[in-house]
């Protein structure tokens, strides 16, 4: 009379696949069974890895909701920077805008030409430096270039334009009136 | 689906399809989430909602998957 063979999953099995008395003591005394051992650890990655994916889709859902809190804040109004004669052709001054502390650095190119950007590099926040001589916002961080009049990228790690603050002049007084950030 | 059910030894390919599977898709949000923090922080909102659509589509692909796994495990 034949022996009944067991369920396929009742049998523990080595990695090479030799029966239990052809292996080593040490795996005879403490057995593993390696197929049902790779099932678990694939179905168990299966799992974090779908945790995983939530994660991911908390992170998007948190951008949404920055967008969305951009979308509402109310625009920054006009901020009297400095007057005129306070800074000379080729200067440069750092102010307070469009928050207390976001700083910005206003540069006089012309005697008519303003341009304004926000301080901070867009690769790691470090304060860029104007450079009017040589038409460069230079950061000392990590070699950042950002073209004087554009805020675009020239060179070194940055990502993205600085943000732009719109300047305006009235009656010999310099105003910022707005941010953009969409890129020179 | 139904009601057939899977020894391990069938269950073991069908999960590592499911993990090669998993791991595209998270991968793609992965892809995403950078991309779309990067349009944020450039000015750009416009591709906010359908990059969280589309990782949130993932998502549900993944716990479908995993849903279906341990359906599979019941039944065996």
């Amino acid at each position: 009379m034949a022996t009944p063979v067991p369920e396929r999953e009742t049998i523990t099995l080595a990695p090479d696949g030799r029966p239990a008395d052809q292996q080593p003591a040490w795996r005879q005394d403490f057995p593993i069974d390696s197929p049902q051992d790779q099932y678990v650890e694939r179905r168990d990655f299966v799992k974090f890895l779908t945790l995983t994916s939530l994660a991911f889709v908390v992170g998007q859902l948190w951008i949404v909701a920055q967008s969305w809190r951009r979308r509402r804040r109310v625009p920054a109004g006009a901020k009297r920077i400095a007057s005129l004669s306070e800074i000379s052709i080729g200067g440069s001054l750092v102010f307070d805008y469009p928050a207390e502390h976001d700083s910005s650095v206003l540069v006089r190119l012309a005697e008519s030409e303003f341009v304004a950007f926000s301080q901070k590099c867009t690769h790691l926040s470090c304060a860029v430096v104007p450079k009017p001589a040589e038409g460069v916002f230079h950061c000392p961080c990590h070699e950042g270039l950002f073209d004087l009049r554009t805020g675009r990228v020239l060179a070194g790690p940055p990502p993205r334009p600085l943000p732009r603050v719109l300047v305006e002049v009235h009656d010999g007084e310099i105003y910022a009136t707005g941010v953009t950030t969409g890129g020179a | 689906m139904g009601g057939k059910t899977f020894t391990r030894e069938q269950r073991t390919p069908i999960v590592q399809g499911m993990l090669a599977f998993v791991l595209i898709l998270v991968v793609i949000q992965l892809w995403l989430l950078t991309a779309t923090m990067n349009a944020y922080l450039g000015g750009d909102d416009a591709i906010v909602l359908p990059a969280a659509a589309a990782s949130v589509l993932c998502l549900s692909l993944n716990a479908g998957l995993l849903l279906y796994l341990r359906r599979l495990e019941r039944q065996a």
